[in-house]
């Protein structure tokens, strides 16, 4: 397995690919070089690398491109082919935030689709991956719709910065765009402080305890939702468990006069 | 189905069996004290004293099916990991031979199948009990890495994973000679870039490899060529985080749960137009009747109209379906597939050809391009459901929904393409007549006539 230094090493040698500048990356070398000695094999290092990307350009650029490429010693077309198959990596400047609603069928019908069209409307009838603002600034936000978010128990959702605002009505959501385009920032329902797309993205790029992701943000929240609780809440209040396992290794058979009643 | 292997034969388990959500309840439940309290990495000592073969054996013997889709035995996709016979040495013909490469553990954790709203809370409530199930599985098929590819946008869970691991390593359970046993194991915590089709293994392991998320053509199975070329079992999440349950309680104890070729517990995720939508851990097997008591009926008690049994790619039910046991033989018995048990309940002012046409918007937007029956199926399927849905359809449209469906169906390359017939060739087999309304100029979408707004959201 390649070390940290040789990747460094090797990367500080070459500056440019094709003559592009890549000096806006200079300050990234050590975080690329630590992606790619993470896997046995370094072009496991490149969905990471776009998300390092992301947070320093917040898009994906040509210069981005050609930074992985140098990185892992690929051509900058293999780099683009693999950046242009993925929805999370935009190929436009992103703003400050980015709003994603779910309008799959399920949030669809409680109210998603209700919800997206607000937020279009709100922000002067801008469309899918369009921005309200200049991208980068404070306020700016691009928005989209998204596809199934994996939190139908709480839905209709929508996200900022992939964090998650579970059961909106319309007049929430536009709640929580007024509050962004004003550079406040909303709490989720159930995950970490918002921060800004860019620094989410380096958490996406595997940089989960660094200050500008917002520290050792995992403690943040609550365990689950109370919805997603539904189940073992109504468990508790009934006295319902799975069986007693017994008090015994694994290739063993179970006491069967035990089972019932108990926690296991 | 015969309910033998019950031990004893009377006993019926309680209608709800929290064991991976058993810890769900505590405040900070997802922190390594309190996994411990409640048990957690005993079973890694037990399985560590135990030869990893017979890990996957018990684990065959458990019965325990994959809870990512598919329902294919774990134990048995274990077994097809090649592992050098006793005392075998590599020799020059057989150095690189599948069974003395590297083995790898892939956990599927790229959750998106609509409806499907389980793996991300139990990362988020219990990470734990995934590591402690990638410990045990490694060390059963004898790898030394494993990835957990999660979807990218769920960052919340990403997080809690990033911290377990972070707990896990400092705590002695991961890195080098684990427990002393001499066994290693590095765990990378890999976030995906929103791509549906990398939740198929093959097209998730060419994605973790770096490249476009497209699927493979098996064979070579990922038992024998996976990530690298090399053997790999790829996993999901709450098939996994099971594991350390079943190495704890024993094979007998698991089945005590569920149904004979169905055992053990499940988590069901109820969503849309209930009193209680939320995650619900039961026996394989039950019913949707059973489930609907549970999370207090139908919402406002307006009747239920259609439902999945798991996920948008499964068949969709109807009320005639409340009491098909909802395990991997009931749901295909009845006509569908119990897929990921996500139970996506709709009422009646749902029309079935909106929510048909929504779902395959779905999937046109998805399909991954590389084979033509899915990715110019879905795109045309796509278009005459809005054409439909926006009332300008004819009768014939729905027998080209048909055709089309028929030559995607069992044609595409992976089962994206299955999946993305499912609903319209099951929603006009239970609802035709709607369709057929369709073609008399009136517009689908909620029975309140939103109309226009309904559509808003079409890409």
């Amino acid at each position: 397995m390649t070390s940290t230094e040789d990747v460094a090493q090797r990367s500080s040698t070459r500056p440019t690919v094709n003559e592009v500048d890549l000096s806006i990356f200079d300050g990234q070398r050590e975080r690329a070089a630590a992606i790619v000695v993470r896997y046995p094999e370094p072009r496991s290092a490149l969905l990471p690398l776009l998300h390092l990307v992301q947070h320093v350009e917040g898009h994906v650029s040509r210069t981005g491109v050609a930074f992985c490429a140098d990185v892992l010693d690929l051509t900058p077309a293999e780099v683009s082919a693999v950046a242009t198959f993925y929805t999370m990596y935009k190929r436009e400047p992103v703003g400050e935030h980015l709003v994603s609603v779910c309008t799959n069928t399920l949030c669809a019908a409680l109210g998603g689709d209700d919800i997206y069209a607000a937020v279009r409307e709100r922000l002067g009838g801008i469309g899918h991956d369009e921005t309200s603002g200049t991208p980068g600034e404070p306020g700016s936000l691009t928005i989209e719709h998204a596809e199934c978010l994996a939190a139908c128990d709480l839905a209709p959702v929508l996200t900022v910065d992939y964090e998650f605002f579970d059961r909106q009505t319309v007049d929430s959501a536009l709640e929580i765009l007024d509050a962004l385009r004003r550079g406040e920032k909303p709490h989720p329902t159930r995950g970490a402080p918002l921060t800004d797309f860019r620094s989410v993205e380096l958490l996406l790029a595997g940089f989960f305890d660094e200050p500008e992701v917002g520290g050792a943000a995992a403690n943040a929240g609550p365990s689950a939702d109370e919805a997603t609780l539904a189940g073992a809440q109504l468990a508790e209040e009934r006295g319902w468990h799975a069986p007693p396992m017994p008090d015994r290794g694994p290739d063993r058979t179970t006491e069967s006069t035990t089972l019932p009643g108990g926690p296991s | 189905m015969t309910e033998a292997t019950r031990a004893p034969e009377e006993y019926r388990p309680d209608p709800l069996t929290p064991v991976l959500t058993r810890r769900w309840l505590l405040p900070e439940s997802w922190t390594l004290s309190h996994y411990t309290e409640l048990g957690g990495y005993e079973a890694l000592d037990t399985a560590f004293a135990t030869d990893p073969a017979d890990l996957v054996s018990l684990v065959k013997d458990s019965g325990l099916r994959g809870r990512g889709g598919a329902g294919f035995p774990t134990g048995m996709k274990w077994s097809f990991i090649p592992q050098p016979k006793p005392g075998e040495e590599p020799t020059a013909a057989t150095k690189d031979a599948p069974q003395f490469k590297p083995k790898y553990l892939v956990i599927n954790a790229d959750e998106g199948e609509p409806g499907t709203c389980k793996d991300v809370p139990l990362m988020m409530a219990d990470p734990h009990s995934l590591i402690e199930g990638c410990i045990i599985t490694s060390y059963a098929i004898r790898a030394n890495f494993c990835a957990i590819y999660v979807r990218g946008e769920v960052v919340h869970a990403i997080r809690r994973l990033h911290w377990a691991v972070k707990e896990a390593y400092e705590a002695g359970h991961l890195g080098k000679d684990i427990h002393g046993t001499g066994f290693d194991l590095e765990i990378v915590v890999h976030a995906g870039a929103g791509a549906y089709i990398c939740g198929e293994e093959t097209a998730l392991l060419d994605s973790l490899e770096g490249r476009r998320g497209q699927p493979r053509l098996k064979p070579p199975f990922p038992a024998t060529a996976g990530l690298y070329a090399a053997p790999t079992v790829v996993n999901n999440v709450e098939t996994i985080a099971t594991v350390p349950s079943i190495v704890a309680g024993g094979k007998d104890w698991f089945r005590t749960m569920g149904r004979e070729r169905s055992p053990g517990p499940k988590i069901y995720s109820l969503s849309g137009h209930v009193e209680r939508p939320g995650q619900y851990e039961a026996p394989l097997g039950t019913t949707l009747r059973e489930l609907l008591e549970m999370a207090g009926g139908m919402k406002d008690g307006i009747p239920l109209k259609f439902w999945t049994p798991g996920g948008s790619s499964t068949p969709l039910f109807t009320a005639e379906h409340l009491d098909v046991p909802l395990d991997f033989e009931g749901a295909v018995e009845a006509g569908s597939m119990l897929g990921t048990t996500a139970l996506m309940i709709f009422n009646e002012t749902v029309s079935v050809p909106w929510a048909v046409m929504k779902w395959t918007e779905f999937y046109e937007h998805e399909s991954c391009g590389k084979c033509t029956p899915c990715r110019e199926g879905c795109y045309w399927l796509a278009g005459i459901l809005r054409r439909l849905t926006e009332g300008r359809g004819t009768e014939t449209d729905i027998d080209t929904l048909l055709d089309v469906c028929s030559n995607v169906l069992g044609r595409s390359f992976c089962a994206l393409g299955d999946g993305a017939v499912s609903p319209i060739t099951s929603g006009i087999k239970y609802f035709r007549q709607e369709f057929l309304d369709l073609c008399q100029d009136q517009p689908a979408g909620h029975t309140d006539a939103r109309g226009p707004a309904v559509l808003a959201g079409a890409h």
